[in-house]
C-alpha cells in the first residue's frame, strides 16, 4: 500500500496537465491503476512514465487544481498488482548489433543472449511510436549506449537495448538502438483491445527460439 | 481509399490535395498510455464553425487544409463551408469566401485558393467525412502513422447521410488573423524551475519567430537561448498539447496535437489551452510573444 496524501508532488502543465511526481516506476503503476478505478471526472488520458504520472485533464471540464484535489482522497494499492500481467516474446537473437554489445559489455554473444532472457523486464512506460514499450528492470551488465548513427529504418519485430532500456520496434521506423535480435510476435493491431501487446506495468519475460 | 460505406451517400472526391490536405476530428482521446497521441484538428474553434454551419455534430471529421490548394468535387448535391485561414474559393467559374454556406452542385468542382494570412482552413461537407476511423477518431496523426494517409490527388472520401437541419445562419464574420506578432498567453510550467529566472525573463519579454520545419508535430520557434539552472538529464515524463519544450541548444518547440505523449527536454511553460486556435494558424516567419495569463 502506498500512502500518498502528504507526499503528493504535483506539477502543473497549463490548464490541460497535471505531472504527479511519483519516484519510482512501479508507483507510477500503481498511482495509474488508483486513478483509472477512480474514473475521475474530466481526466482523458494518462501518461505514465518512468517516475512521474501525467493526468491529461479536458479543460472544458475541470481544472489541474480541481483535479489536484480529488487525487488527495485516492486509495493505492492493491488494484496495481491484480492488473499486472506477464508476457512473453520469443525471440531470435541474430541482431547486427549482438557481437558489438558483447564486445562493449566484455561478455560473448551467448552471455548477452543469456542475460537479455534471463531476468524479468517490465514495462515501464509507452512512447515513441504506437505500441513502443520502454522496458526496464534487466540485468544491469547489458547497459549500452545508442548508436552513434541512428537506422533509417528499423524492421519491425527488431529487439533492441540503449541505455537501462530494452524494447521490440513495433513497425519498421527509424532508430538509434542497439539490436539483438527480432520477434514475429505483433506489438501493435489497432483492431484488436487493447491495441498494444505491451501495457504499462507488464511483466515482459524474453525466452530465446533457435536460428 | 474505401468508396462504400453504409452511412454514405454521397463521394467527394480529391483532384489536387495542395500542399497537405488531412482528415481531422476531435481526436483520439485515451490512448496516451499506449503510445497514441490526441491528434485531431488544429484550430478545433474553426473545425467546429465548420460543421455547424453546414448542420453537422461540430466534431464530424473535416478536411483541414494547410496553406490552402486543396481542389474536389462531389458526386452529389450538397452544401460545404470552409473556415479558419481566409481564402478565395471557386465553384466551377463563380467565386465565392470561406465562412459562408456554399452549395454544390453535383460533379461541381471546389477549388481553395491561398490564404494571405492565417494557415490552416477547415472544409466541413453536410454529412461529416465518413473516412474508417481508427481507436475511434478520424483524424490522421502524422508522428504515429494511424489515420487516413495524407490525401492525395484521386482518393475518394465516403460523405455522411446528412442529419438535422441546416441553420437558419449561412455566412458568419471571420475571426481576424494577424500577420503581425501573435501574443500567446502561457502558464509557468511544469518545470520553470529547471531554468535560470533569466530563461524565464527572456521567454517572456523576447520575440520568437517560427521555423519553417514547423508542423502538426510542433511548432519551431526560433529565440533567445534559455539557460538551464539544472543541468541534470531529465527522464522522460508525459507533456500535453501546448507545451513548450526547450532542448539545451536547440529551438524551442510548442507542441501541436500530434506530439509525442512524452518527451526528454524540460518543459518552461504550457501555451493556455484558449490560445492553440491560434497557435495552428502561425506561419513561418512569423513572430511569437508570451505572455502569463
Amino acid at each position: 500500500m502506498i500512502q500518498l496524501a502528504e507526499e503528493l508532488i504535483t506539477r502543473r502543465c497549463g490548464d490541460t496537465g497535471l505531472l504527479v511526481e511519483l519516484g519510482d516506476n512501479r508507483r507510477v503503476h500503481a498511482f495509474a491503476a488508483a486513478v483509472r478505478a477512480a474514473d475521475l471526472d474530466g481526466v482523458v488520458d494518462l501518461v505514465p512514465a518512468l517516475d512521474t504520472l501525467l493526468l491529461v485533464v479536458d479543460p472544458a471540464l475541470t481544472d489541474p487544481p480541481a483535479v489536484e484535489g480529488l487525487l488527495r482522497d485516492l486509495e493505492v494499492g492493491a488494484v496495481a498488482r491484480a492488473e499486472n500481467r506477464r508476457v512473453e516474446i520469443p525471440v531470435r537473437y541474430d541482431g547486427e548489433d549482438l557481437s558489438w554489445v558483447a564486445e562493449h559489455c566484455g561478455l560473448d554473444e551467448r552471455q548477452v543472449v543469456r542475460r537479455h532472457t534471463a531476468t524479468p523486464w517490465q514495462v515501464g512506460f509507452c512512447g515513441f511510436a504506437p505500441g513502443y514499450a520502454y522496458l526496464v528492470g534487466g540485468d544491469p551488465a547489458l547497459r549500452v549506449p545508442r548508436r552513434k548513427e541512428s537506422r533509417v529504418a528499423v524492421p519491425a519485430g527488431s529487439v533492441a537495448i540503449a541505455g537501462q532500456f530494452s524494447a521490440v520496434y513495433p513497425r519498421r521506423s527509424p532508430g538509434g538502438w542497439q539490436l539483438l535480435g527480432h520477434t514475429e510476435v505483433s506489438l501493435w493491431d489497432t483492431e484488436a483491445d487493447p491495441p498494444a501487446l505491451l501495457l504499462p506495468g507488464d511483466e515482459v519475460v524474453f525466452c530465446e527460439v533457435a536460428s | 481509399m474505401t468508396t462504400t460505406h453504409p452511412e454514405s451517400t454521397a463521394e467527394l472526391t480529391v483532384v489536387d490535395s495542395g500542399l497537405l490536405a488531412l482528415v481531422q476530428d476531435a481526436g483520439r482521446r485515451g490512448w496516451a498510455h499506449l503510445g497514441v497521441g490526441g491528434s485531431g484538428a488544429f484550430d478545433r474553434p474553426a473545425m467546429a464553425l465548420a460543421n455547424r454551419l453546414v448542420g453537422n455534430d461540430e466534431c464530424a471529421a473535416v478536411i483541414e487544409v494547410t496553406n490552402g490548394g486543396l481542389v474536389f468535387t462531389c458526386d452529389a448535391p450538397t452544401r460545404v463551408a470552409i473556415t479558419g485561414a481566409a481564402l478565395p474559393v471557386k465553384v466551377g467559374n463563380r467565386s465565392r469566401w470561406t465562412h459562408e454556406v456554399i452549395a454544390i452542385p453535383a460533379g461541381g468542382t471546389v477549388r481553395l485558393g491561398v490564404p494571405e494570412r492565417g494557415l490552416r482552413s477547415y472544409v466541413a461537407v453536410r454529412g461529416g467525412i465518413r473516412a474508417e476511423p481508427v481507436l475511434g477518431s478520424r483524424s490522421t496523426d502524422l508522428l504515429s502513422r494511424l489515420g487516413p494517409p495524407p490525401l492525395r490527388a484521386g482518393d475518394v472520401l465516403p460523405i455522411g447521410r446528412p442529419r438535422g437541419p441546416v441553420p437558419a445562419s449561412d455566412v458568419v464574420v471571420p475571426p481576424p488573423v494577424l500577420d503581425e506578432d501573435e501574443f500567446l498567453p502561457v502558464s509557468l510550467g511544469p518545470r520553470a524551475d529547471w531554468f535560470e529566472p533569466e530563461a524565464v525573463e527572456a521567454l517572456l519579454r523576447s520575440r520568437f519567430e517560427v521555423t519553417a520545419d514547423s508542423d502538426r508535430i510542433g511548432v519551431r520557434l526560433a529565440g533567445p537561448a534559455l539557460p538551464r539552472r539544472i543541468h541534470d538529464e531529465l527522464t522522460s515524463e508525459g507533456v500535453v498539447e501546448g507545451a513548450l519544450q526547450a532542448p539545451p541548444d536547440g529551438r524551442l518547440t510548442l507542441f501541436g496535437p500530434d506530439h509525442p505523449v512524452t518527451g526528454g527536454y524540460p518543459v518552461i511553460a504550457v501555451v493556455r489551452d484558449r490560445a492553440m486556435p491560434l497557435v495552428g494558424q502561425l506561419r513561418p516567419g512569423q513572430g511569437v510573444r508570451f505572455t502569463r495569463g
